[in-house]
């Protein structure tokens, strides 16, 4: 397919918004469906509220949430710089420069995503603490207290942690917007006399605005709603608060008010950033060609090889060398044939999750592509929320859902004389699947919009004027255009869905064991190293489908 | 062959009669730590038990939720402060049975009988060989002298562990005094409260603080692990209130569907027989007077125990809280 017009986004012509005014179409009803899903949830949530305790707030607001307040805001901007530095480099060096050992680290620098949060924040802490081999070595040299180490427990702890496991969500959104930047574009870009740091300033980094914009929300959002990290860090922020109402001061309710005000808070936030890019198009000519790569030369090329080599040993190598180094130690207690069951139960559940997440998130994608009107962009912001609470408190009111939906059905059948009881829906992989797309479509939902975002609606267009069906037009333009984005989703939720606890300890069915469940069995009493094993093997199960990405995206371009 | 044929065959005439009686637990307390106990019992009694594991917290929100149709016949916590939550919110019925009264001593229990303790958790204070005289301590007060300045370690006053043991020392000294004590150890601390008893303990083998409050297991896990670490444990307050412990126990639940089955599991976990594994597996204290704890943990010595009834622990565990936030111990 040959492009000729210029990648002018001007000149892209785009739907009026709105064309069938006050009329509802089939993308209101299915991105309303979707977000309904999510609401409910979130609205039982919000229904804390109703039995506010006055009490307990005012002692909160006395002693802790100014600190908390603070602190969250600290790690928020902590990790927000540090995420969009090191994922936008990263993925322009990988996917527009070459240097010695590139075709490596273009996928080993996702790994780190496979890493559990809190587990990372575990090992950096048994390494680097005063107790740690670390500054025990250090001691053994110069003597205690003649040198300066810094103190990991710290707020500056807590965002490296932070920073290097979420990373790769902005790496491998903006590794996907870089890779379907057209050649002309950063070509004419590149006559114009521009260095590679100038087309990337000037030309790419614009461009890829709204990928980089969604992968940095992702890691926010999970930062806002983190606890474990924070918590083995015993940095206090607003969670923390959270989970003190409800574990410690017994009330779900003022544990709920709090979530809803940070899911209020997130609300405001993707409203205000939609608000801003919603005139803003980012559209660039698909398959115009490979764009040639900067030729990093010399001690360039290899200065940037050590450095990379430096950063995914910190954030992979290492944790993973003492990880398997503890799970040595406990594999004869650890280890055996239940691992099988619990490989089983993780992968399925993660590849069901992550199909139909992106199926819903598709759907999503193009309700907003086809109907850009306030109502939509107000279903899709309420549908993504739900990766913004913290994990048990949306399990809880998932789980309340589904057992009013429960009891509803049996008053159903008790009314039509018929006599159920039990559960129908709780503890069903069902219910477990539902909790999941609530949990990740915003995971999801990210790279498949900004993919979408980048096929010019002229294509659809002239297919259609050529006779082209609903489903053809589906199956032959955007599903092959849209495959790094849908790969991407899909493996993000995969990943995401095999890490996740609270949901997955709640609602899963007897039996249904995950690797994310025996991890928790352990970390839960304090048995950190034998949670290695559970947690290594959840590492390597996460290698396979990121390779497999990078392998199916770089086969397209 | 033979032989096992025979046995499959039994079994599946056997196992249509079993299959009728499933006992349904939600547990906070670790699989690890009850599946063995479960596997003896079904084996001894055909009896099926099926079980999730979670929090506490999550668990209870799942039975209030689901009400009269929740399949949980018993709720299993490592915490009196949870179990006394649970009987607040109703979710738990009142069992009257002799063999629970006998087995049990009564400060374990619910006075309403709702709930039962299955072991003790001692939380002591534990310090360094090389750098403390076991006669330089005394009592949990104590740690907030000025002589300890620079040298406690404490784990987060988010542990329900900690949340406990000041709600008792509420229950015996009143709110003024617990508050001093509690400004004392924040004031004698070395460094930020560590977020688990095990790296707490480390902390004081390397040098960078001497004393420490810990449960006895962690102790004991850490001991295994290493055995010549430098560490040992006092017993304080023995002239007096004696030392903190709290248990783990389980309840019957409002609804459960298979009521008796579940009261006869909960009488034989408190039965001599499984008393002396519930409490090997983690190195804790059996409840029942008439079973001796493991031998490494009776290695540990005797000590007096604090016997108020844990229930307190439950009820004054806001207060503790609010305290401990005011006293600006994270």
């Amino acid at each position: 397919m040959h492009e000729t017009t210029p990648d002018n986004p001007a000149l892209t012509p785009e739907p009026r918004a709105s064309r069938l005014p006050g009329r509802l179409n089939k993308w209101h009803i299915a991105s309303g469906a979707l977000a309904l899903l999510v609401a409910i949830p979130l609205l039982i949530v919000f229904s804390g509220w109703l039995q506010p305790d006055t009490e307990l707030w005012s002692h909160l607001v006395e002693t802790l949430l100014s600190q908390l307040f603070i602190n969250t805001i600290k790690l928020v901007i902590g990790v927000g710089i540090g995420v969009m530095l090191l994922g936008v480099s990263l993925a322009w060096l990988t996917t527009r420069c070459d240097f010695p050992g590139r075709s490596l680290f273009d996928w080993m620098l996702m790994l780190p995503l496979a890493i559990p949060a809190y587990v990372m924040a575990f090992v950096a802490i048994a390494l680097l603490d005063f107790s740690g081999p670390v500054q025990t070595t250090l001691r053994d040299w110069f003597g205690p207290g003649n040198f300066w180490f810094p103190e990991i427990r710290s707020t500056w702890g807590v965002i490296t942690v932070m920073v290097l496991v979420l990373y790769p969500y902005v790496y491998m959104l903006a590794r996907s917007a870089f890779l379907t930047q057209g050649r002309s574009t950063l070509e004419a870009a590149q006559t114009l006399g521009y260095g590679p740091l100038e087309v990337f300033r000037r030309v790419a980094l614009p461009m890829a605005r709204p990928a980089i914009v969604a992968g940095t929300s992702l890691a926010l959002m999970e930062t806002l709603a983190d606890f474990g990290t924070v918590a083995t860090f015993n940095y206090d922020t607003f969670t923390t608060a959270i989970y003190k109402a409800w574990f410690g001061f017994f009330s779900l309710q003022t544990a709920s008010q709090l979530a809803s005000l940070l899911l209020l808070f997130v609300f405001v936030s993707l409203i205000t950033e939609r608000a801003t890019r919603r005139r803003a198009e980012y559209q660039d000519t698909m398959r115009s060609g490979k764009p040639p790569r900067f030729i990093l030369q010399g001690w360039r090329g290899w200065g940037i090889t050590v450095s990379l080599s430096l950063l995914f040993s910190i954030a992979f190598l290492i944790p993973f060398i003492q990880l398997c180094l503890w799970a040595l130690d406990s594999i004869r207690e650890e280890f055996d044939a239940r691992y099988l069951g619990l490989l089983y139960h993780t992968l399925l559940l993660g590849l069901l999750a992550a199909l139909l997440t992106s199926a819903c998130a598709l759907v999503l994608g193009f309700a907003r592509r086809y109907q850009r009107d306030r109502l939509t962009t107000l279903t899709v912001s309420i549908a993504t929320l739900g990766y913004a609470l913290p994990g048990s408190v949306l399990a809880v009111g998932i789980m309340i859902a589904l057992s009013q939906a429960d009891n509803f059905i049996h008053s159903l059948t008790a009314y039509a004389g018929l006599n159920t009881s039990g559960q129908i829906l709780g503890g069903s992989v069902f219910a477990l699947l539902i909790a999941y797309i609530i949990r990740f479509m915003a995971v999801a939902h990210g790279p498949i919009e900004t993919g979408l975002s980048r096929i010019r609606y002229s294509l659809p267009e002239a297919a259609r004027t050529l006779g082209a069906t609903p489903r053809q037009i589906l199956s032959r333009i955007y599903l092959p255009l849209l495959r790094p984005g849908l790969l991407t989703a899909m493996l993000l939720v995969l990943v995401d869905t095999m890490k996740e606890m609270p949901a997955t300890l709640l609602m899963r069915p007897f039996g249904w064991d995950t690797l994310a469940v025996r991890i928790y069995e352990m970390t839960s009493e304090g048995e950190w190293e034998r949670a290695a094993l559970p947690a290594i093997t959840l590492v390597l199960v996460g290698l396979l489908p990121v390779i497999l990405l990078v392998r199916k995206t770089l086969q397209d371009h | 062959m033979k032989k096992t044929l025979i046995a499959l065959i039994g079994l599946a005439i056997a196992l249509p009669v079993y299959a009728t009686e499933t006992i349904t637990v939600y547990s906070a307390r670790k699989e690890h730590l009850i599946k063995p106990l479960f596997d003896i019992y079904t084996e001894k009694t055909g009896v099926q038990i099926r079980y999730i594991t979670d929090k506490a917290a999550p668990l209870l929100a799942r039975i209030k939720a689901e009400g009269a149709n929740t399949p949980a016949d018993m709720l299993m916590t490592v915490d009196a402060g949870n179990l006394w939550q649970a009987a607040e919110e109703g979710v738990l019925s009142p069992v009257t049975s002799d063999i629970l009264q006998n087995n049990i001593p009564a400060h374990l229990r619910d006075p309403d009988n709702r709930w039962f303790g299955l072991s003790i958790r001692a939380r002591t204070i534990v310090y360094s060989t090389d750098r403390v005289q076991p006669n330089e301590l005394s009592s949990y007060e104590d740690l907030a002298a000025p002589k300890w300045k620079g040298r406690l370690c404490l784990r987060t006053s988010k542990k329900v562990y900690n949340q406990s043991l000041v709600a008792m020392m509420i229950a015996r000294h009143g709110e003024a005094k617990t508050s001093q004590v509690i400004e004392g150890w924040v004031s004698n601390l070395a460094t930020a409260p560590f977020s688990n008893d095990t790296k707490m303990m480390q902390a004081i083998a390397a040098g960078q603080c001497d004393v420490g409050i810990v449960n006895t297991y962690y102790f004991g896990r850490l001991k295994k692990k290493d055995p010549n670490v430098k560490l040992a444990l006092f017993w304080p307050n023995q002239d007096d209130a004696g030392v903190h412990i709290n248990i783990s126990g389980a309840g019957i639940t409002q609804h459960a569907k298979n009521r008796d089955a579940a009261v006869r599991l909960l009488e034989w976990l408190s039965s001599a027989e499984a008393q002396q594994q519930f409490a090997a597996l983690n190195m804790e204290y059996p409840v029942n007077p008439g079973v001796k704890p493991d031998a490494l943990v009776a290695s540990w010595g005797e000590f007096k125990a604090d016997d108020l009834n844990v229930a307190l622990a439950g009820k004054l565990q806001a207060q503790a809280i609010k305290l401990m936030d005011r006293a600006g111990y994270r």
